[in-house]
Formats: structure tokens, C-alpha cells, sequence
């Protein structure tokens, strides 16, 4: 790509309370497809981190391989990024986090990387309540080599090549609840106002939170036919409710009726406020959620919004009881037991 | 050949029947007594029912290498009965459990038996079934003590230390002992032709396995993230990496813990975690056995080319495939060496010992950080899973890490035009940064895809070269950092020369003894690490010929030196084991001889 973004910095771009602009939360120039459903998300995320008024540079981003994965580069510049194995961040997050808990760990990952080749890391990254916001942008195919069908994709969903998929989707929501990871929320990367504050709440919560954003491929996964389409997902989607994220210090205004809104506080104080809620829907009720996807795959339907939320949840660090010092920080005084201990452990030898 | 501190025990017991704790009792004592021995486990993998032996080797020259050649076999395992009844040695000793009579077929005319009712002196004087069956291997053990002359004080210092804080149950195997000496002393003559007398050759030493003390060379050497998966032979390692953990990294005030030990779910995601950590500067390290290494290939490669520091203990086992998971090997060489598909190279560390292993360990890390790259510990099954007599471990206070070319704040903010994998100071080796460290520089991308030196993607063919040949002039500069290697024998008037490394080394020593016992003059050389520096190279040059000695069965680190230093391969000569167990003396020197004088022969 030959793009060149102007180096030109207007001085009236409005400022966070950090004194960033949205600028110092971008990335390089996309070079995926003109329209990816990924680029959206990556805006989301610049956005997300600048309302959050998030350092940059406290955030690590790690991603595998694939469309997907590449995003890191286009969002966050001032942040650590590790593009690393296909299927593998999830190891890499969980080594990056132990040695340093003082960082915001934001995961990105696609389909295939989660879903096929990294499944086992994926599952086993819940399992321990590691403390990342895990993004997958769930397009149903495999982009980069040229539109495969992924195990996310519909059972009987045509391709654009023409042929029907005979295999049933693995629905990576329902699986990471059962897993127990304390945060799941599904999107589409159409839907920024819904994106955003969910992707803000997800950075504030402690351990695994997942978003599953269906991200349309235009290439070679938005023909008629696909259930991972613009069309499909605008049609099919069912939003269990909106949402507001409400930081810390802000104060909470009632624009509601009372009978419609649930509040949910997160451990740092803010809140996620949620309205016009459907009927009966109750995120902090895992089986009632678990019912309701089961539900919505029977009739068709693309649940969105905040699914589920454990306030409960006990991040890994807390977990194993690791020291408040980043380990990272620990020095040869921490380290070393000393020449006269090992003297010790000889003698218990001889 | 066989006389005063000059023989081989081994035992023949059942897999789980508490055999292993009195088995090292009766090595330990021999230690305590001021005698070299080296103990071994040749053990099955299962947890209980198989047959599985532990051999002592008790040799007052201090060789401590296996040694062919049962004098005194310990068989209280029918199952085994007739292997351990033909693997005595002409004139050796067979003790057996007489509480039912031997069957004839088993009698041999060479040898002598020494009949001992082991379960029914067991069974008149303990009730309880759990104790029945432990207390024959103490009844055994007391046997021994009495016919090999060993002292019965330090036995019972031992059983004392052994069950400190269980007093209760040191009566029980006091009496054991007794049961089994009294029995001899009534029955057989004693001591036998060959036993043990004090000396004072262990004084000073430790015995240690080296699992044990690769998990203190990490814990001293600062790993705080310790991902990894259960695997035979490496599995030990963690443990006690664990435990001296619980006990010297928590803090006191707090109870919270300045480590981190996850059980990951394979080898892929526990060395993902080590690279992770390290990239974030936290120091890491995973031990493995073969299988793990090979899934570790694909991040190993990613370590290599990102530049990202990375530790491995890798306590080789046979292979290939699932192999013999509880036997010895020396076969995972060229898979280390050359980790990962594309052009990679890995820098190796040999141990020979236990004391290496916790030296080699420590110093792994500063390596890896130095160089930026991973660094992997090549220990093997009879290293790590064995007690050695050690040189006490090693640690001087106020010796310092090195973690190699890493920017702080202030250095960051002082510096202009960074670029990840710029070579500022011409060594092949960038600066790199910790994420978190500078609001505003620093940051870069890492990725296993090529890259620019600013860490940027491309597909340009002149900076691909650039990198790559950037990569082999840190590799070079590896080679100047790495422990050299270590020499041995006659370098005025050898004829040729030999090449080890890892636990060959004792049977190694013992085999230069014995080629100049008979006129044949050799220099040794053990390899400590690849890449091969300066040393090894001149040493490769010096000598028309020269055995390369390892345990596996292509000849690997002969593949390596004639790949990296460009030998011609009719100088280097194989001499190989790779039946599992430990190399001995012997078969160095058999084979090495018979090649001197077949070659002789073709000359002449």
C-alpha cells in the first residue's frame, strides 16, 4: 500500500482528559479490503480507548494470524503489538499478563484462529480466567486464503464459490460461557454504538472478557446465501438490549424509566447501563442465557449486546496469588534466596 | 576386576512397591561413607506392577559411569527372575526372596546364591499388609549392610534424617534392618570377597539429581513465569522448581507469590507463555522432553526471527515419537539446533552434571537475554533423573543479571530514530523495549512475518537478506559468549582425539584411562555448547582423527560439527549408544579400539 497518512496534527482535534487526541490512538493504514468489517472494528477500538482515556502505551495487543490478526497494526500505534502464531495469543497473552499485571491486554483473533487452530488455547485462556479483552472478528471464513469455510460458518450457508456448507458451527459465545468466562458479548462490526460501549466495558472488566463481533468479509463471504452477510446480519440481528457505558467519575443520569434500565457496576466503579431491554433478558443468569442462544440458533437469530456478565469472576493474577509488583519489576534482591541458602539446600544433599 | 569399593549392585524390584526409597538408602550410605557411587534407575513407564531396577555402581578411582557387569544381583521381582538370573556375572552373587523355593531352571552353576526369606521374616514380624511389603526392601537392605561391610551408624543417621517429624515409623525400619542382618550373619559367610570401606572421597560433594539442580539454576537465575506440561523425564524439574519457590519466593508479609508455575495445556501454549513473558521482561522458562520439543518447533521459530529470549530445559529422552519415555538419550541435537521450519539456529548449553545443570541453567538466561534469542538447556533422562555426586551448587552474592540491550524511560527519551531491529553498536544484536516503558516511544509491532528494522512488514528481498544475515552475525557473536568447552588427557603426545558432551562425560574419563592404560594416547574435548567457538574449531583441525562420541543413532552432533565447522567427514569417526541406557566405558573403548585396529589392518 502506498498511502501516507498527513503527519498534519489540527490543533482543535477535541482532547481526552488525558490530553490525547483520537490521532494518538491510531494505527497505520488498513490494508485489508476496502469495506472489511475489521476496519470498522478497529475503529471502534480507537475510539473505545480514547472515551476510556487509556495511556496508550499501558496497552499490549496481541493477535495470530489472519485477517484479523493483522489489525493490531491498524489501531493503537503508541502500544506494544505481537502478531505472533496462528491460533497461539492466547499463550503469548498469558505470559505477557503474568510478567507484567499492571498492563491492559486487548487480544484480537479471528475465526480460524480461535475456533480451528487455536481452539485449544482459547478454551484453556477462559479456563484460567485470564485478565484480556478477547476480540474475535468472526467472519465465517478464512480471508486470507481466499474464503474457505471456518467452523463458525452456518450449517447449509452457500459460499460465494457455490457450494453448501455441510458442517454445523461452532458458536464461540456459547462456549466461552460455558467456560466461564465472566464477560460475553456479540456484536456486529456495523453497529458502532453498540460496539463501543461494549468494547469499553469489556476493557474495564477484571478477566476474560469476550466479544464476538461478526465482521462481514465483502470479498468472499457477503453474497446472497451467507449467513455472515451486511444483509443477513442486519436482518437476522436481535438486540437484547442497549447499552451504556458509564466511566468512573461520571455522573448517572436517569434518561430511562426505571422498569427498563439494569445497572451493572465493574470492579473499577463505572457502570454498563442497559435499557430497553427484551423481555425476561437477564445477563447475570447463565442458564437463562445459555437457553436463549440455543434458542435464537434454532429460529435464526443473531443474539447481540452484553450476553453475559459474572461480577464474580477472580482474575488469573488473584487466582495464584501473585505478588502486586509486576514480575517484571522483580529485581536480583527478590530473586536471589542468597549464597547462604543454597549453602542450606547443599547440606540437605550431603 | 571386582574387590574393595570396586562392584555392581543391582536391584530387581516391582514398579510402586516403595523399593526406590531403600534403594537410595543403600546408595547413600555408600556416599556417607566417603565412596564414589553412581546410582541409576532404569525404570518402565507405569506407575505400578512393571518391573523396574536400580543399579549401583561403587568404584573408588571415582568413575562414575555405568559399568557392564552384575556382581551382586537384589531380586525380589519373579517376574524378572530369569533376565536377573542371567545377567549375573561368572562368580557373581543372586540374593533372592527364598520365602518360596527358587525354581531349578533358574539355578546356575557360575554363580552363588544367597537365599534370604525375605516376605516371611516380614510377614512373622509386622502385621500390617502396607508394611509387610515395604519393610522387605529394608529387610534386603540390612542384608546388604552385612554382606558389603557397610556401617550401620550411618545407615540409621539416614533412616533418622529420612523420617524426621515421623519418628514413629523409624523403630519399624531399624528392625527391618536388623531382620536382614541378623539372617545373614546366621546363615552366610560375610562380608563378601568384594564390599565397601570408608574412605574419604566424597567429602565436600553433594548427591543431586540434575533436574533438582537445573530448577535452583532457574531460581536463582530469577525465572519468575514457569509455564509448562507434565513429560517424563522433565517433569521432576518443575516440581522442584515449585517447591524451593513456595519456600524462598513468597512473600512474608503477604503470603503473595513473586512466581507464577501454570500447568499449561500442551507444550505449544507453554512455551508461548515463556515468549510472551520474556517479551514483556519478566524472565521464563519451560522444561520439556522430545515430543514437547518438537511441538515447540513452531514458536522456537518465532523466538529465533522476532528476537524474543526464551529458555528451555529440554531433559531428552529416547525417542523418536513417543520413544522409551524412561530411558536415556542424547538424540534431540540437530531437532534443537535447528528448531523450526525456515533458516533458524539455536543457541545449545551441554551439562554434564549436576552442578552444570544449576551453573548452565542460571547463565541460560543472561544468554538469552543478551543475545535475544532462545537458549535451550540440553539435559537427558540420566542426567536429570538420576543422583550424582556433585561439586557443591554454586552461587556468588552480588553476581548481577544481564539483561542484555534493554532501553528505560530515560534512554528512550534520549534516543532518536530507534528502530527494534536497527544494529546500532554492529554486533548483530538491536535494542529492544519493554511494553510500558515510554508514553510515546518505543512501541513497535512484533511479528514472525519479515520485517524492516523498524519492525514494519515487508516482502522486500534486499531487507529480508539484511535481516537475515544480521541474525548469522549474532549467531557468531554467540559463539563468543558461550561456555567453551573443556579438555582432558594428554595433548602433547595424542594421536587422536576424542569429542563428548552431556553425561558421556564420566564414562568418557574413564575411557581415556583405559586407552592409555593399553598405549592409546587421546585428547578430549566436551562440547559445552553450540554455536562452536574458536576452540572447537581448532581442536577439529588438530587431529587427523577424531571419535565423536554420543548417545543416539545418527550420529547428530557429529552432523552438526561437520555441517557448522565444514570437516570432512572421513575425520570424524562415530562411536554411538543408543540402546537407552547409559553409555558405559566399555563400549568406547571397544569400539574406538577395534576401529584403530581394523584401520591398522587395512594400512598394513
Amino acid at each position: 500500500m502506498t498511502y501516507i497518512r498527513p503527519a498534519f496534527h489540527h490543533p482543535a482535534l477535541p482532547q481526552n482528559e488525558l490530553g490525547y487526541t483520537r490521532k494518538d490512538y491510531e494505527g497505520s493504514i488498513s490494508t485489508l479490503c476496502a469495506g472489511c468489517g475489521h476496519d470498522s472494528i478497529s475503529a471502534a477500538i480507537v475510539e473505545a480507548c480514547f472515551e476510556l482515556n487509556i495511556e496508550p502505551h499501558k496497552v499490549a495487543k496481541l493477535s495470530g494470524i489472519g485477517c484479523s490478526s493483522k489489525t493490531p497494526a491498524y489501531f493503537l500505534n503508541q502500544s506494544h503489538g505481537f502478531n505472533s502464531v496462528h491460533g497461539r495469543m492466547p499463550s503469548v497473552a498469558t505470559g505477557a499478563y503474568l510478567a507484567n499485571t499492571d498492563l491492559l491486554y486487548l487480544g484480537v483473533s479471528g475465526d480460524g484462529d480461535s475456533a480451528s487452530i487455536g481452539m485449544g488455547q482459547f478454551v484453556h485462556a477462559i479456563r484460567r480466567s485470564l485478565n484480556i479483552t478477547y476480540i474475535v472478528m468472526n467472519n465465517g471464513c478464512y480471508g486470507l486464503t481466499k474464503g474457505q469455510d471456518s467452523a463458525t460458518a452456518d450449517y447449509g450457508y452457500v459460499a460465494k464459490a457455490g457450494h453448501k456448507n455441510i458442517y454445523e458451527a461452532i458458536d464461540l459465545c456459547g462456549l466461552a460461557i460455558e467456560l466461564g468466562a465472566g464477560f460475553v458479548a456479540q456484536s456486529f462490526s456495523g453497529d458502532k454504538k453498540q460496539l463501543i460501549p461494549l468494547i469499553k466495558a469489556a476493557m474495564s472488566y477484571q478477566g476474560f472478557a469476550f466479544l464476538n463481533v461478526l465482521s462481514p468479509c465483502v470479498t468472499f463471504n457477503n453474497n446472497s446465501g451467507s449467513t455472515k452477510s451486511y444483509d443477513y446480519i442486519r436482518e437476522h440481528n436481535a438486540v437484547m438490549s442497549g447499552m451504556d457505558f458509564i466511566p468512573v467519575k461520571e455522573e448517572i443520569t436517569a434518561d430511562y424509566q426505571e422498569d427498563t434500565v439494569r445497572e451493572i457496576e465493574l470492579h473499577d466503579g463505572s457502570y454498563i447501563r442497559l435499557h430497553k431491554l427484551q423481555q425476561g433478558w437477564n445477563p447475570e443468569d447463565k442458564y437463562a442465557v445459555v437457553n436463549a442462544l440455543h434458542k435464537a440458533r434454532a429460529s435464526h437469530e443473531i443474539l447481540t449486546g452484553l450476553l453475559y456478565i459474572n461480577n464474580d469472576q477472580m482474575p488469573l493474577h488473584q487466582i495464584i496469588r501473585l505478588t502486586d509488583t509486576p514480575l517484571n519489576k522483580l529485581t536480583e534482591q527478590a530473586l536471589v534466596p542468597g549464597a547462604g541458602i543454597l549453602d542450606q539446600i547443599n547440606a540437605s544433599f550431603a | 576386576m571386582s574387590g574393595i569399593n570396586d562392584f555392581v549392585i543391582r536391584f530387581a524390584n516391582v514398579n510402586g512397591t516403595g523399593s526406590a526409597s531403600a534403594n537410595f538408602l543403600f546408595a547413600k550410605t555408600l556416599f556417607r561413607m566417603g565412596i564414589p557411587v553412581s546410582p541409576k534407575n532404569i525404570f518402565p513407564s507405569n506407575i505400578q506392577g512393571l518391573p523396574t531396577w536400580y543399579e549401583v555402581r561403587v568404584c573408588d578411582k571415582g568413575y562414575l559411569g555405568r559399568r557392564e557387569g552384575i556382581d551382586l544381583m537384589v531380586c525380589v521381582n519373579p517376574q524378572s527372575l530369569e533376565k536377573d538370573v542371567a545377567s549375573v556375572k561368572d562368580g557373581g552373587y543372586f540374593l533372592y526372596d527364598s520365602t518360596k523355593p527358587l525354581h531349578t531352571e533358574f539355578l546356575r552353576s557360575d554363580i552363588h546364591y544367597l537365599p534370604v526369606p525375605l516376605m516371611s521374616l516380614c510377614n512373622e514380624n509386622f502385621t500390617d499388609a502396607r508394611q509387610k511389603q515395604l519393610f522387605k526392601n529394608m529387610v534386603y537392605v540390612g542384608a546388604l549392610a552385612v554382606l558389603l561391610n557397610l556401617d550401620f551408624e550411618v545407615i540409621a543417621q539416614l533412616v533418622g534424617e529420612q523420617f524426621k517429624g515421623k519418628e514413629k515409623l523409624i523403630q519399624p525400619n531399624i528392625l527391618a534392618l536388623n531382620l536382614g542382618a541378623d539372617y545373614v550373619r546366621k546363615h552366610f559367610d560375610f562380608p563378601l570377597s568384594f564390599h565397601a570401606e570408608k574412605r574419604n572421597l566424597t567429602h565436600g560433594k553433594i548427591m543431586i539429581d540434575g533436574n533438582t539442580a537445573a530448577a535452583l539454576g532457574a531460581l536463582y537465575g530469577g525465572a519468575t513465569v514457569v509455564p509448562w506440561y507434565p513429560i517424563t523425564p522433565s517433569t521432576s524439574l518443575v516440581d522442584a522448581f515449585t517447591e524451593y519457590a513456595e519456600q524462598y519466593r513468597v512473600d512474608p508479609e503477604t503470603g503473595r507469590k513473586n512466581f507464577a508455575v501454570i500447568q499449561a495445556e500442551d507444550e505449544l501454549a507453554a512455551m508461548g507463555m515463556v515468549i510472551g513473558a520474556m517479551w514483556n521482561g519478566a524472565r521464563a522458562f519451560t522444561a520439556t522432553s522430545g515430543p514437547g520439543l518438537s511441538l515447540m518447533n513452531e514458536f522456537l521459530g518465532l523466538a529465533y526471527f522476532a528476537e524474543i529470549p526464551a529458555v528451555l530445559i529440554d531433559v531428552q529422552r529416547a525417542g523418536p515419537s513417543t520413544g522409551m519415555p524412561t530411558r536415556t538419550q542424547q538424540s534431540d541435537v540437530l531437532l534443537a539446533a535447528y528448531a523450526s521450519h525456515g533458516d533458524t539456529k539455536n543457541v545449545l548449553l551441554f551439562p554434564s552434571t549436576p552442578d552444570e545443570c544449576f551453573e548452565l541453567t542460571a547463565t541460560a538466561f543472561d544468554l538469552a537475554e543478551d543475545l535475544q534469542t532462545p537458549v535451550i538447556v540440553m539435559s537427558d533422562l540420566d542426567l536429570g533423573m538420576n543422583d550424582h555426586i556433585s561439586e557443591p551448587l554454586h552461587w556468588q552474592n552480588g553476581r548481577t543479571y544481564n539483561r542484555g540491550k534493554v532501553l528505560s524511560a530515560e534512554e528512550l527519551e534520549q534516543t532518536k530514530g530507534w528502530g527494534r531491529y536497527l544494529d546500532v553498536d554492529h554486533d548483530g544484536v538491536p535494542y529492544r523495549t519493554i511494553p510500558g516503558t515510554h508514553p510515546q516511544k518505543g512501541s513497535y509491532f512484533t511479528r514472525g512475518s519479515s520485517h524492516d528494522e523498524y519492525s514494519r512488514y515487508t516482502e522486500d528481498a534486499d531487507t529480508y537478506v539484511r535481516i537475515m544475515d544480521r541474525l548469522l552475525l549474532k549467531f557468531h557473536k554467540a559463539a563468543t559468549l558461550v561456555p567453551e568447552p573443556e579438555f582432558y588427557g594428554d595433548d602433547v603426545s595424542a594421536e587422536f582425539g576424542i569429542i563428548y558432551f552431556g553425561t558421556t562425560h564420566h564414562a568418557a574419563m574413564e575411557a581415556l584411562d583405559m586407552l592409555s592404560a593399553v598405549d592409546l594416547t587421546a585428547y578430549a574435548m566436551r562440547l559445552k555448547a553450540f554455536p562452536f567457538s574458536q576452540k572447537v574449531r581448532q581442536f577439529t583441525e588438530r587431529f587427523d582423527k577424531i571419535y565423536v562420541i554420543e548417545q543416539n543413532r545418527d550420529a547428530q552432533m557429529r552432523t552438526l560439527l561437520i555441517n557448522e565447522l565444514e570437516i570432512h567427514p572421513e575425520r570424524l569417526i562415530k562411536v554411538l549408544n543408543y540402546d537407552g541406557t547409559p553409555i558405559t566405558a566399555d563400549l568406547i573403548v571397544h569400539k574406538i579400539s577395534s576401529d584403530i585396529h581394523s584401520s591398522t589392518l587395512i594400512r598394513s
